[in-house]
């Protein structure tokens, strides 16, 4: 592949990234709207573009464990999947992160069931959030093309040695046909080593993994979890500066956009970035002085990062795509009302649920949102969130 | 001459890839088993397991009675990982990245991982044409958990979920027929076999591992605890089982069937169930509607390997 611009769908890019990386494994299990991802990955396998196994599974929960094993002989292992295809895999996505077991999912979120729908919001993965994987959420498709390649030098670090997830909106992104810049082979080859597992499973070299833990050592192997996805932090911030002085395109954990100078702000994760910057252009225009802040790191949760984009300003307006039934709100809100709380120049925290299911959020009603919220956070109404749009 | 194997004890391999110290009870002829399947597979040898018996009481964190690279992931997808390893594996000696060896890959479950949570793992590995093994050790019951039903648990059984009582007269249903299932999979090789006969058991598991493709062993595995006999007979029961043609030995090599012990006396099925605590309650009317059923199935396989 050389260095080249194109217009192609997010999703074609992604299995094209995954090729560039090459790839051992791919094991997948059809599900909407992850299906073009694959469906082009098996095509480049078929076509001998990627010497790779691609593991046709009979369900989701297969795909995971067939990862589970080629991560563990030491293979690069991709998979990619969707809202209920998650929610059958999750009792595996758990334990890959807590073996240990390197590896990259796209994960185009959408919806649970119930009811039915196939549309995108973030109700799947706020389901696996504690599971001890890397999760990162992107906002367009260079985004997604790019952060195959760091996911997987992230992953399989062996100070870190856990599953990444590249969130991307399901349809919103998936589909769109976008310009990606495409790097070529020698810069991946360069960015990217092979995948050099220690202690994998070869006769050479017996180990037991997946091991019975008594109560007198299951503590202490859940605190080791906890030191591995704390590790990765540093690990994370060198595999996106190393991926910028290469491309020029640089990551952070958390992005702001006009956030310095605002007295408040929206903040967003994944696809609604760019809606939002449009908005706040306007409404910059107009006078407000409101900035957007993006969470780009989910897990392990960029505290340090958040509190410095935020203390100090007069509110936050957040968007979550998901909601905590019976809970504190949506799960962004809640965190950063968590990572807030206590600390001087907290901003006041008004929350909005919007989006679910793939119903479009438009400037306006981001307009609307911002605004509104501006004004709930001045009358102090910061209790639970508001589920924008509803009718009826 | 094909039609005869000559067994030695002193040919058997002497190391030990399933070590002792292992907290398996007393009498445990899955142990036996798992012993037995890793002296014929040796060393070059990668095996993903399932939850279960096997599995806890060999491998208390930080201790393992594994000689060989071992994994367990969960209850329900030993086909699914060991079939992941097998692919990667493959990858990365193709690519160069590993130097090329012959590595058997092996799944191992009880009948509680291999016919309820994990068979459609292990049907989708099957179908998917995997250079492995799967080995399901048949102690027909949750015996892990405490003695409860499986869809593997035999006709009259008394379980913890399945118990005699004054209006039941235990397990309500016929043991699926896990061996067929396998066999309708169209793959190289499914076999049966028992450790109470470990010379038949040595070489199936061997003929298993060299022929390309997938390979299914249904190995019965006689458990004194759930079939609440004495931990000394474990073996016995093996062999009243074999003797009784309620757990025949046979192999379907691609497609092709054959008996491998064909009973000198084929012993009534009431020699074998009446020792058994968990039959124990069953009328003569129950055991004999047993026997038919016995019958039955025999006489299906013996057709079949007749034909063939």
């Amino acid at each position: 592949m050389p260095k080249v611009r194109k217009g192609v769908e997010v999703s074609i890019a992604i299995a094209d990234a995954v090729a560039q990386a090459d790839t051992d494994v791919i094991a997948a299990y059809p599900i909407t709207p992850q299906t073009h991802i694959v469906e082009h990955l098996s095509e480049i396998v078929a076509n001998g573009e990627l010497d790779a196994e691609f593991v046709p599974v009979d369900s989701e929960h297969s795909a995971m464990s067939v990862c589970c094993g080629s991560s563990a002989v030491g293979a690069r292992t991709f998979t990619s999947t969707s809202s209920q295809g998650l929610a059958l895999m999750s009792e595996i996505f758990f334990i890959a992160a807590a073996m240990r077991l390197p590896m990259v999912m796209a994960l185009a979120n959408r919806s649970l069931s119930s009811p039915l729908s196939i549309w995108n919001d973030h109700t799947d993965t706020m389901m696996v959030r504690d599971a001890g994987w890397v999760h990162i959420f992107v906002e367009n498709g260079q985004e997604c093309y790019d952060n195959i390649f760091c996911s997987y030098r992230m992953s399989e670090d062996p100070e870190v040695r856990l599953p990444v997830a590249i969130n991307l909106d399901g349809f919103i992104l998936t589909h769109m046909i976008e310009p990606i810049e495409y790097e070529d082979d020698e810069t991946i080859r360069k960015y990217l080593p092979p995948f050099t597992m220690i202690n994998a499973l070869h006769p050479d070299n017996p180990v037991s993994m997946g091991c019975f833990g008594m109560p007198e050592i299951y503590t202490e192997t859940q605190m080791n979890r906890e030191h591995g996805i704390r590790n990765s932090y540093p690990v994370i911030l060198k595999a996106w500066d190393e991926w910028g002085k290469l491309t020029g395109r640089y990551y952070r954990p958390v992005e702001t956009y006009r956030a310095d100078d605002a007295e408040y702000c929206i903040v967003t994760m994944g696809s609604y970035g760019e809606t939002a910057m449009e908005v706040v252009d306007t409404l910059r225009a107009e006078g407000e002085k409101v900035g957007v802040v993006k969470i780009r790191l989910w897990r392990p949760f960029p505290y340090d990062e958040i509190r410095a984009a935020l203390l100090g300003k007069k509110s936050l307006v957040v968007i979550d795509r998901a909601i905590s039934f019976g809970g504190p709100g949506g799960p962004v809100a809640s965190e950063l009302r968590s990572a807030l709380y206590q600390k001087k120049g907290a901003p006041t925290i008004v929350n909005y649920v919007a989006g679910l299911a793939g119903r479009d959020v438009s400037r306006k009603d981001f307009r609307n949102i911002i605004l509104e919220g501006k004004e709930k956070a001045r009358r102090g109404e910061t209790e639970g969130f508001t589920l924008y749009g509803l009718r009826g | 001459m094909d039609r005869f194997s000559v067994f030695t004890s002193r040919l058997v391999e002497k190391s030990e890839n399933f070590t002792s110290g292992h907290r398996a009870c007393q009498g445990c002829a899955e142990a036996l088993a798992v012993r037995l399947v890793l002296k014929a597979l040796g060393r070059d040898t990668i095996v993903a397991m399932a939850t279960g018996c096997m599995e806890i009481i060999s491998s208390p964190l930080p201790l393992t009675a594994w000689k060989v690279p071992w994994i367990h992931n969960a209850f329900e997808n030993p086909a699914a990982v060991i079939s992941g390893c097998e692919s990667g594996m493959k990858a990365l000696m193709r690519k160069g990245r590993v130097p090329k060896k012959k590595i058997n890959f092996v799944g191992m479950g009880g009948d509680g991982a291999t016919a309820d949570i994990g068979m459609g793992p292990l049907s989708g590995a099957l179908e998917r044409g995997h250079d492995m093994v799967y080995v399901c050790y048949d102690n027909e019951a949750y015996m892990n958990t405490g003695i409860q039903r499986s869809s593997s648990t035999p006709y009259g059984a008394s379980t913890t979920t399945s118990p005699a009582g004054t209006v039941s007269f235990g397990q309500q249903t016929e043991k699926k027929n896990l061996t067929q299932i396998a066999v309708a999979h169209n793959i190289p090789y499914v076999a049966t076999a028992c450790p109470s006969f470990p010379f038949d058991l040595l070489e199936k598991v061997k003929k298993a591992a060299a022929l390309p493709g997938p390979a299914y062993i249904h190995i019965l595995s006689v458990c004194p605890t759930g079939w609440r006999i004495q931990t000394e007979d474990a073996i016995k029961f093996g062999r009243l089982a074999v003797d009784s043609c309620i757990f025949p030995l046979y192999e379907v090599t691609h497609g092709k069937y054959n008996l491998n012990y064909r009973p000198y006396k084929k012993i009534p099925v009431e020699e074998y169930l009446k020792g058994q605590g968990r039959f124990r309650h069953l009328t003569d009317e129950e055991i004999s509607h047993i026997q038919t059923t016995v019958d039955r199935d025999y006489q299906k396989i013996l057709k079949r390997c007749e034909e063939d």
